[in-house]
C-alpha cells in the first residue's frame, strides 16, 4: 500500500506510470506493481470520469433517498443494504447514522422516473418503514472537482 | 515647471528597477500566457487562518498594536522558533513583526549598515538586499556562489570577502532563485568564519519551511557562538500561503531590535492588526497546512525537475523554496535572450536568472507554484520551443 500514490490517483486517475513515478520518487516498475496489487487486494476497487451530465441536454437527474429500515436480526442492515444495491439505478448506497438508516442516491432520466422507481422499487421492500426523496437540483463539486464557477488565478503574471 | 532632477535623491535616482519589468510588461498585455514567473504560492491561505482574521474584524480588533506587535503573536513566534529551529528569544525585547520579511530585511540593514560599510551579499538572490545597502551609503560586495557548489556560499569565498570594512553578511537560504539550502555542516564552517569578527548575520529564513527531504532547515543562529550575531528574518508569506497579509518578523539580540523598533515605530508604527491576529492562529494551529503544502511542492518539484533533465537542461536539485534553476546555456542563448524568445513565440513566461544578479547569466528561474497540469502545458511548451529551434 502506497497512500502518497493512492492520494495522486485520488486527485487524477488517468496520470500515466511514468508521470506518477516521477512525482513520487518511485521506479515506473514499483509504480506499476503497487497499482496492480492494490487493485488486487481491492483497495483500488475502479476508475471513473468526473462528467458533467448537466450540460446536456438529455441530462440525468438524481436523488438522495433516506432509507428507514427494520434491520434483520443477525443480518442488521446488510441484507437489505446488498438488495439495494443490485438496481443499476441506484449509484451510492450508505448506511447512516442519525435519523434515517440507508443513504441511496438513484440516478434516472427523469424526475418521474426517480420517484417511480422509489415507489414502486424501494418503498415496497418489506424492510423499509419509509422512504424521502431529496432531488438534486444543482451540482457545484462532485469527488473534489468543482463543477460550477472558475477559479482564476489572481496573482501577477510574474513577481520576484 | 519643477526640474525633478534637481528635486529627487540622487541615490535613490541611481538605483536599477526590477530585472523583470521588461517581461512583465510584456506578460501582462498577452493572452493565453503560461507563466512559471511567480515568487508566491498558489494555494489559498487556509481557511481556519483566514477566518481567525474575520474573527478579530468582527470583534473590532482593528486598533493599533504595540510597535514590536502584538505581545501574544511574539509569544507564538517565539514558541515557533524553538519548536522549529531551537531558537530561543525573549518577546519582550528580542522579537519585532514587521510588515512582510522585506521590511524587516530593510530596517535590519538600516539598523546596522553605515556609510562606508560594507555589506556581503551572495548571489543569485532576492533582489533587496543590493538597493537597500546603496540606500544607506553601504557598499554591496557580491559573492558569486556557483552551480558546482550547489549555490552555497562557501567559506573560502566568504574570508576572501571579507575586509576590515565588512560590517554585515546576507545570508539567503534557502535560497530564491536557486533553492540552494545550508545544511548544518555548511553553516559550522561559516560560523568558524565568522566567529571571531564583529560581521553580524542577517539570516533571510523566509522559506524556512519549504525545506525537502529528511533533514529539516536549521538556522545558523541555533550553531554555537552565533546567536548573538544573527539576526534572523522570517515571516508568514511563503509558510502559511499569506504573501497578501503582508507580515513577517525579525528576531535577534535586543540591542540590535531595538534600533529597529524605532526604525519601524516611526516609518510603519505597526504591522496590520489584523494580519497579526491571523498569524497567531497560524503559529498556534498550521503545522498540518505547512505539511500538506509541503508535500504537494515536493511532488511539483520531481515534477519539473525531471521535466527540465528530459528536455537536455543541467539543472541541479533545489533541496529548499518553490524554484528550480536550470541552466539553459546549452541553447548558446542569453538568459534574457531565451526568456524573451520563449515569451514570444510560445507565451512562457520565466525569469531570467540575471534579475537576481549578475551570476544568474546561463540559467532561468522557474517557479512551481503552480498546478501540476499547468507545469506540464508550460514543459510541453518549452519542448515545442526547443524542437522549433533545432530545425
Amino acid at each position: 500500500m502506497n497512500l502518497q500514490l493512492l492520494n495522486l490517483l485520488d486527485e487524477n486517475a488517468r496520470r500515466s506510470v511514468s508521470e506518477l513515478a516521477v512525482m513520487t520518487g518511485l521506479s515506473e516498475d514499483e509504480v506499476r506493481t503497487e497499482i496492480a496489487e492494490m487493485e488486487r487486494e481491492g483497495l483500488i476497487r475502479g476508475y471513473k470520469a468526473v462528467i458533467d451530465w448537466e450540460r446536456l441536454d438529455s441530462a440525468y437527474v438524481s436523488a438522495l433517498i433516506e432509507l428507514r429500515v427494520t434491520p434483520q436480526p443477525d443480518l442488521g442492515f446488510e441484507q437489505i443494504a446488498e438488495r439495494v444495491m443490485q438496481y443499476s439505478e441506484v449509484e451510492t448506497v450508505y448506511l447512516m447514522s442519525g435519523g434515517y438508516d440507508l443513504c441511496v442516491i438513484v440516478k434516472g432520466r427523469t424526475f418521474q422516473e426517480v420517484a417511480m422507481f422509489v415507489a414502486k422499487e424501494l418503498a415496497t421492500m418489506p424492510s423499509v418503514i419509509s422512504t424521502a426523496t431529496h432531488f438534486v437540483l444543482r451540482r457545484y463539486k462532485e469527488l473534489d472537482v468543482e463543477l460550477c464557477g472558475s477559479h482564476s488565478d489572481d496573482r501577477r503574471k510574474m513577481s520576484l | 515647471m519643477i526640474d525633478y532632477n534637481q528635486v529627487l535623491n540622487p541615490d535613490v535616482v541611481r538605483i536599477k528597477p526590477s530585472g523583470i519589468r521588461k517581461f512583465f510588461d510584456i506578460a501582462e498585455q498577452m493572452e493565453d500566457v503560461i507563466s512559471l514567473g511567480v515568487g508566491e504560492p498558489d494555494f489559498p491561505t487556509p481557511w481556519h487562518i483566514r477566518r481567525a482574521g474575520i474573527r478579530s474584524l468582527e470583534q473590532s480588533k482593528t486598533r493599533y498594536t504595540s510597535n514590536w506587535g502584538l505581545m501574544q503573536l511574539r509569544r507564538e513566534i517565539n514558541e515557533f522558533v524553538g519548536r522549529k529551529y531551537g531558537l530561543s528569544y525573549d518577546p519582550e525585547t528580542e522579537i519585532i513583526v514587521t510588515v512582510g520579511g522585506s521590511e524587516a530585511i530593510d530596517g535590519c540593514i538600516h539598523a546596522v549598515v553605515g556609510p562606508g560599510d560594507e555589506v556581503i551579499i551572495p548571489q543569485p538572490s532576492f533582489v533587496c538586499y543590493e538597493p537597500i545597502t546603496t540606500l544607506v551609503g553601504g557598499v554591496p560586495v557580491i559573492i558569486e556562489t556557483k552551480a558546482e557548489d550547489e549555490f552555497r556560499l562557501t567559506p573560502e569565498q566568504l574570508r576572501a570577502a571579507i575586509t576590515p570594512r565588512t560590517k554585515a553578511l546576507i545570508l539567503p537560504f534557502p535560497c530564491n532563485p536557486t533553492g540552494a539550502v545550508m545544511r548544518r555542516e555548511h553553516l559550522e564552517a561559516i560560523a568558524e568564519v565568522l566567529k571571531d569578527t564583529n560581521i553580524i548575520v542577517i539570516s533571510d529564513e523566509i522559506y524556512a519551511e519549504l525545506t525537502f527531504g529528511a533533514v529539516k532547515h536549521v538556522s545558523i543562529a541555533a550553531i554555537d557562538g552565533m546567536r548573538e550575531r544573527t539576526i534572523v528574518i522570517n515571516g508568514f508569506s511563503k509558510t502559511f500561503s499569506m504573501t497578501g497579509w503582508r507580515l513577517g518578523y525579525a528576531c535577534g539580540p535586543a540591542p540590535i531590535i531595538q534600533q529597529m523598533v524605532k526604525i519601524h515605530q516611526y516609518a510603519i508604527m505597526c504591522a496590520p492588526t489584523l494580519s497579526q491576529y491571523a498569524a497567531v492562529e497560524a503559529l498556534k494551529n498550521g503545522d498540518n497546512d505547512i505539511a500538506d503544502m509541503l508535500e504537494k511542492y515536493d511532488i511539483r518539484r520531481r515534477l519539473i525537475v525531471n521535466g527540465f533533465r528530459r528536455l537536455g537542461f543541467a539543472c541541479h536539485e533545489p533541496q529548499g523554496a518553490f524554484y528550480v534553476f536550470p541552466s539553459i546555456q546549452s541553447t548558446g542563448l542569453s538568459s534574457e535572450e531565451f526568456c524573451e524568445q520563449l515569451l514570444y513565440s510560445k507565451r512562457v513566461a520565466l525569469v531570467p536568472g540575471t534579475a537576481f544578479g549578475q551570476g544568474g547569466e546561463g540559467f532561468i528561474r522557474a517557479s512551481y507554484c503552480y498546478s501540476v497540469d499547468h507545469l506540464n502545458t508550460a514543459l510541453a511548451r518549452i519542448e515545442a520551443f526547443l524542437d522549433e529551434r533545432k530545425r
